[in-house]
């Protein structure tokens, strides 16, 4: 079967952001960018459903900007088959990435579509269930563990008080959660490999994806900063704070 | 202006999260009510309908809305939230997976985790794991909504007295089935919900020593939580990690041991009303945001503490 995975082009995880002087955003100029790291677990999974014989091919998409082709060649050089681009401009929301999203899914027909669970620069957490509900496939979202069985796929899913598992019929969305898998790194010779696998571009309006939003951000802020904190030189001495200077126990 | 919550609930009882919920609700203003999607909810819905400040509770019992699969529960709150200003859920597991499919069915984007109410139609959220806060305005004619419940203060479980209404709806989308759960379970404190959290890292060396936690957490009433390092190292289950990829806490005390502080981390945990963290290795960036901060060996500090405690 075909199976779609959705990346996004964010901030690397690592780098403390930093709030623009004018509240516009937050200052991604020369910062280093990454595929997002719920992205990398969708890919593995895909790539690991392919080594399976479960999957026979491997797409991989993004809707951003043209910088985004580097998060899909990485994806074509872990293992991905080929890649499309819909280019459009940077920071759409969520529901506008869905419709794109569901555009391809039409014209791919995939019967299973990866996504990672939450962009780690917007913490949206809407895109997968946004494209269940477009297409009117089920949903497995926040997946550790994922099964095809027949036209079935069984979903093991974080919940708060535990896990659930969900058998769901194909085609379906998934969303990974992070102890789905552990990514695999990019060999050098894949890398040079995926540079000539294709990449197809194209646009919202080729798709007729309006990428209007009921969401406007009007400023971005620093949090309210923490006051310094002290250092206690014993345990005697934390007690007798928490009891009588923060008065918590 | 009419709002609906979309209620959490677990055996027989409505999950404190709920109350946040209607408490972010109330906020906003204009009437509330709470919709009870289950099976055989009929004992909830009494208790839901004691929820001050709550004028209606929607009740609809039917075997398709058992394990709220959203393929199922998602067109019954779309079909219900053509009549409402607002559709709220709170920010848990279930209402992160039904709520946007509800805002995708009614063609409007959603406004994640919201931390505060400016008006009827803008909100605030953190962004990149809480180290940017947005202002938010949405146009929508339905606002979809889902509440950090750490931001709101819980609503009084008793003393209000709204009408029960049944509602007949069933749909039943025959696309996905569940088949079973495995739950964590604990006799200590819900971990978002607590007072107190003691969390350890992987600084604990391994599971078993997490017991100096559970002893620590015992002493004080506290929740005990994890960093993902510790989970991911297979100390304790992924439901008692917290972070930008778990579970966001803001008890009165948090006291973090053997966690240096990652990003993530400190998204989960950061608006905790005082910190204390206990570390061996005094550059770790947790002592950046800890209030009261301890060097030493957490195999000392920690027994040594929860014996003057």
């Amino acid at each position: 079967m075909k199976v779609l995975v959705a990346v996004k082009r964010v901030v690397d995880y690592n780098v403390k952001v930093r709030v623009k002087a004018d509240n516009s955003g937050v200052d991604l100029a020369n910062v280093k960018m990454s595929m997002n790291p719920f992205c990398e677990i969708a890919v593995e999974e895909a790539v690991r459903l392919k080594e399976k014989g479960v999957a026979s091919e491997i797409v991989v998409v993004s809707v951003g900007p043209a910088s985004a082709q580097e998060q899909l060649r990485t994806a074509l050089a872990l293992g991905a088959d080929r890649a499309i681009l819909v280019e459009a401009a940077d920071e759409l929301n969520s529901l506008a990435v869905a419709k794109a999203l569901k555009a391809v899914v039409d014209k791919e027909q995939p019967q299973l579509v990866i996504l990672g669970k939450q962009a780690i620069d917007s913490d949206n957490n809407q895109t997968g269930q946004m494209l269940a509900a477009l297409t009117g496939f089920a949903q497995g979202t926040f997946a550790s563990k994922v099964e095809v069985a027949g036209d079935k796929v069984n979903v093991t899913r974080e919940i708060d008080g535990g896990l659930q598992t969900v058998a769901l019929n194909l085609p379906a969305i998934v969303t990974t959660d992070l102890r789905l898998n552990e990514p695999r790194y990019a060999s050098l010779p894949n890398i040079m490999k995926a540079k000539k696998k294709p990449l197809e571009t194209v646009t919202p309006d080729a798709l007729g994806v309006s990428i209007a939003s009921t969401n406007k951000t009007l400023k971005v802020e620093a949090p309210a900063a923490r006051s310094a904190g002290i250092k206690v030189k014993s345990v005697a001495e934390l007690v007798e704070k928490l009891k009588n200077e923060a008065k918590v126990i | 202006m009419t709002i609906l919550v979309v209620a959490e609930h677990e055996n027989g009882a409505v999950a404190p999260a709920t109350l946040n919920t209607v408490a972010a609700a109330a906020k906003i203003g204009g009437d509330i009510h709470v919709l009870l999607a289950g099976q055989n909810v009929g004992g909830v819905a009494e208790s839901a309908a004691k929820i001050a400040g709550v004028a209606k509770v929607l009740v609809a019992d039917n075997a398709a809305y058992a394990h709220a699969l959203p393929e199922n529960v998602a067109p019954l709150v779309v079909e219900l939230a053509k009549g409402y200003s607002h559709v709220l859920a709170p920010a848990t597991t279930n209402g992160k997976n039904i709520l946007p499919r509800v805002a995708a069915l009614l063609d409007v984007d959603q406004i994640s985790e919201i931390i505060s109410v400016e008006s009827a139609d803008t909100f605030k959220r953190p962004i990149y794991a809480g180290n940017a806060i947005a202002t938010v305005q949405s146009s929508a004619a339905v606002k979809v909504i889902t509440v950090r419940t750490t931001g709101f203060d819980a609503v009084a479980a008793e003393g209000g007295s709204a009408a029960v209404e049944a509602v007949a709806a069933a749909h039943d989308a025959g696309k996905s089935a569940f088949v079973g759960e495995e739950l964590a379970k604990s006799d200590r404190p819900e971990l978002t919900a607590a007072k107190i959290v003691v969390s350890g890292g992987r600084g604990m060396g391994n599971g078993d020593n997490f017991k100096h936690l559970y002893a620590l957490a015992d002493k004080l009433g506290a929740a005990v939580g994890a960093s993902r390092a510790a989970v991911d190292a297979g100390f304790v289950p992924n439901d008692m990690q917290v972070g930008q990829t778990g579970k966001i806490v803001a008890p009165q005390l948090y006291i973090a041991v053997g966690i240096s502080g990652a990003i993530q981390h400190l998204a989960g945990m950061k608006d905790s009303k005082v910190i204390v963290a206990i570390n061996k290795d005094e550059e770790a960036p947790i002592f950046q945001v800890a209030d009261y901060g301890l060097v030493a060996d957490l195999f000392e500090a920690v027994p040594e503490l929860e014996k003057l405690v």
